[in-house]
């Protein structure tokens, strides 16, 4: 166990964390704001996986490397418009019925995993990082790849740019509106339903938007969401349902626990030491690391 | 109009009635279990059509002691207690003569006690871990000795003396591993790490800072699935490839090697019985007549050689039996030997073959080029002798 080993657990720490940061982000939105259990969720990481391989087919030939520009845009605006439809078809009949909701989402995961399947083949697409992403950074002994860093840093973009959505824009505030007290938001002229359903649409499209970065690193095939959706439900639990800034926290502190616990023991027994600390930790605090007072928490 | 529909009746039982005579003199039945669907298909739908693909060569030859084969495909549908429904209901319902199906070791141990308990014959064609010899079943895939431990002969051979093992967490690179470790105590070379990955995993991140702190000479992966994408991907991320530090896998055939990306997997190595690649003849007859009915550009691995060479080798078991009983079929199927794609194999007395094995380089399309083959064939040995002493075949 030498400093070099150390420091490039460090740098797993944060490379995990900002993995799990945009698994979660966008379901940060849907179950932390909404209270829905989307089941579907890592389906939308899926779809923007698969958008970011057409970007690369369509644009890569015109654009050069430069595709990976384009694939942002498309994997933003295709998982938001999915998202939006299936708002509108589904979620929207069942608000307040949880059970029924983790039920028809399931099913919609299946339904996407299937279509997936139809369209492009059960083996996944071949999706290559732009030769630009291809290099390292060494920092003393410790190799820093490129496209590590291009994950970290849109981690960071994406969540300064939710923060300030949610905190600074006039759809923000009335976002933090309705999910104090939905009633007495209406009731001021909010438009509720609107509302929701570009709160689900923003957090289907963010997944998507995450979707490219994972698509760098890990395959794109029709199972890969079900490799995250795990991982983002513990970040926002552990975070405090409702808190985007305890979901940031929690992500970079399971990344670090988990980048330690792979280092110090084995990579097959980190996931079950990280499964126990959180169990532990939620009977210490149930309500997450920076919890939130709502009222509509309070009913749920 | 009543004596219209009493003719059509009776003319449509009359046909039925010779249809069905015929069936029993002219045919016989055979099960193909493999998963159609689940997380499996991928791979073994393709093995499937090569079982299909010997069956319908053989009945455009005249069949099998004149009969025609006639094939009763099932679903395992990648769940392994439905392996066992299926087998069942092959053997106890449609009366099947022998069975070719299965890909985990999971799916064949849930069907193992189904053809033990029904005197059935199963033939399975995937490499596997050994420490397993039922006279119900034909392994036909190789034995650890036919693959990993080929393999670390060879990287041995090349001075690779420090080795890193990864796998999936599961019982075959488990199992594997655990002979490997046997092994590389004996050769008194160095085992530099070893680490699991929960099936499907995609975070390297970890095992790769492990792999760069050991320094090993090679890395031999059991990596199954998807995460084999993830590897190689974070791998190259990290300033890896294969000149630097080589990997030789054991779940990676040209079929794999195509859905990875050849970018990605330029150069490394794989370890088998089979490539696509062998020269032989009967290996381009085989090739080609896949071909012509998947598409030209289906890629064939080691698995579908040997389901598709196992059709054949059942048919010449029958026909020295001259019987079709499941039992005097596995006591007549010792000692045949063929020139299959495979090059010559010949069956040995515990029921696996005997088979050479060759190492190839990744290259261009997902093909492999053999660099290294064993000397001659190689004898199956199902228990390891390090690893499991004492315990050989009933």
């Amino acid at each position: 166990m030498d400093f070099t080993f150390i420091s490039g657990q460090l740098f797993t720490g944060l490379s995990v964390a900002s993995i799990l940061l945009l698994a979660a982000l966008g379901l940060a939105l849907s179950f932390g704001l909404m209270r829905v259990i989307n089941m579907a969720h890592g389906e939308f990481l899926m779809v923007g996986g698969y958008l970011t391989y057409l970007a690369a087919q369509w644009a890569g030939p015109t654009l050069g490397d430069a595709w990976l520009w384009a694939a942002f845009p498309l994997a933003f605006l295709g998982a938001a418009l999915l998202g939006a439809v299936m708002e509108f078809t589904v979620i929207r009949r069942l608000y307040g019925r949880p059970l029924d909701t983790l039920l028809a989402t399931f099913g919609i995961s299946l339904i996407l995993q299937q279509a997936a399947r139809q369209l492009f083949g059960s083996t996944g697409v071949p999706v290559t990082a732009p030769a630009w992403l291809g290099g390292a950074w060494q920092l003393g002994d410790v190799t820093l790849p490129f496209v590590r860093l291009f994950v970290i840093v849109l981690a960071a973009v994406v969540l300064a740019g939710m923060w300030w959505l949610l905190n600074r824009s006039r759809f923000g505030m009335h976002v933090r509106a309705v999910n104090q007290n939905r009633e007495m938001a209406a009731a001021l002229g909010v438009n509720t339903r609107s509302l929701d359903m570009l709160v689900f649409a923003l957090g289907a499209g963010i997944a998507g938007v995450a979707g490219v970065g994972l698509a760098l690193i890990a395959p794109v095939n029709p199972t890969v969401g079900a490799a995250y959706i795990v991982n983002a439900f513990l970040v926002v639990v552990v975070g405090g349902v409702g808190s985007v800034l305890g979901g940031a926290v929690a992500a970079v502190l399971l990344g670090f626990v988990t980048a330690l616990a792979e280092g110090f023991t084995s990579v097959s027994l980190a996931q079950a030491i990280l499964l126990v600390l959180v169990v532990a930790f939620l009977q210490w605090k149930p309500r997450g690391l920076i919890p939130t007072k709502s009222r509509a928490l309070e009913e749920a | 109009m009543s004596k219209l529909r009493s003719v059509c009746t009776t003319t449509l039982s009359l046909v039925l009635a010779a249809a069905s005579t015929a069936s029993a003199q002219g045919t016989v039945k055979v099960g193909v279990l493999h998963s159609l669907t689940g997380t499996m298909a991928i791979s073994e739908i393709t093995v499937a059509n090569a079982a299909q693909l010997a069956i319908d060569e053989i009945n455009a030859a005249g069949g099998v002691m004149g009969r025609k084969i006639v094939v009763v495909k099932e679903d395992g549908a990648s769940d392994w207690p439905t392996f066992a429904t299926k087998a069942e209901k092959l053997l106890t319902q449609d009366k099947v003569a022998t069975v070719f199906g299965g890909w985990t070791s999971a799916s064949r141990k849930s069907m193992l006690p189904v053809f033990e308990k029904n005197g059935g014959l199963l033939f399975y064609p995937v490499q596997f871990e050994g420490n397993e010899c039922s006279p119900n079943i034909i392994y036909t895939g190789a034995q650890p000795n036919q693959q990993a431990l080929p393999a670390l002969e060879w990287a041995l051979g090349k001075g690779y003396k420090k080795i890193f093992l990864l796998g999936s967490d599961y019982v075959y690179p488990r199992t594997a591993n655990l002979i490997l470790k046997k092994h590389i105590a004996a050769k008194k070379a160095t085992l530099s790490g070893e680490e699991y990955v929960a099936l499907g995993g995609t975070e390297f991140s970890s095992v790769i800072n492990k792999i760069k702190a050991a320094k090993p000479d090679v890395i031999i992966n059991t990596l199954n699935g998807d995460s084999n994408v993830s590897f190689f991907k974070q791998y190259q991320a990290a300033g890896y490839k294969a000149s630097t530090l080589p990997v030789i896998s054991f779940s990676i055939a040209e079929q794999e090697a195509q859905a990875i990306g050849t970018g990605l997997l330029n150069g490394q190595y794989a370890t088998w019985n089979y490539f696509q690649s062998l020269p032989n003849p009967a290996n381009r007859k085989f090739v080609a007549a896949y071909q012509k009915k998947y598409g030209k550009d289906a890629a064939i691995t080691d698995p579908m050689a040997h389901a598709y060479m196992d059709v054949y080798l059942w048919k010449a078991a029958v026909e020295k039996a001259k019987s079709f009983d499941p039992m005097a079929v596995r006591k007549a199927i010792v000692g045949i030997s063929m020139d299959s794609p495979l090059g010559k194999i010949t069956v040995a007395p515990n029921g696996s073959l005997t088979q050479a094995v060759y190492t190839g380089i990744s290259g261009a399309g997902g093909q492999f080029r053999v660099v290294a083959q064993s000397k001659g064939v190689v004898k199956p040995e199902p228990y390891d002798k390090l690893a499991f002493p004492g315990k050989t075949c009933p």
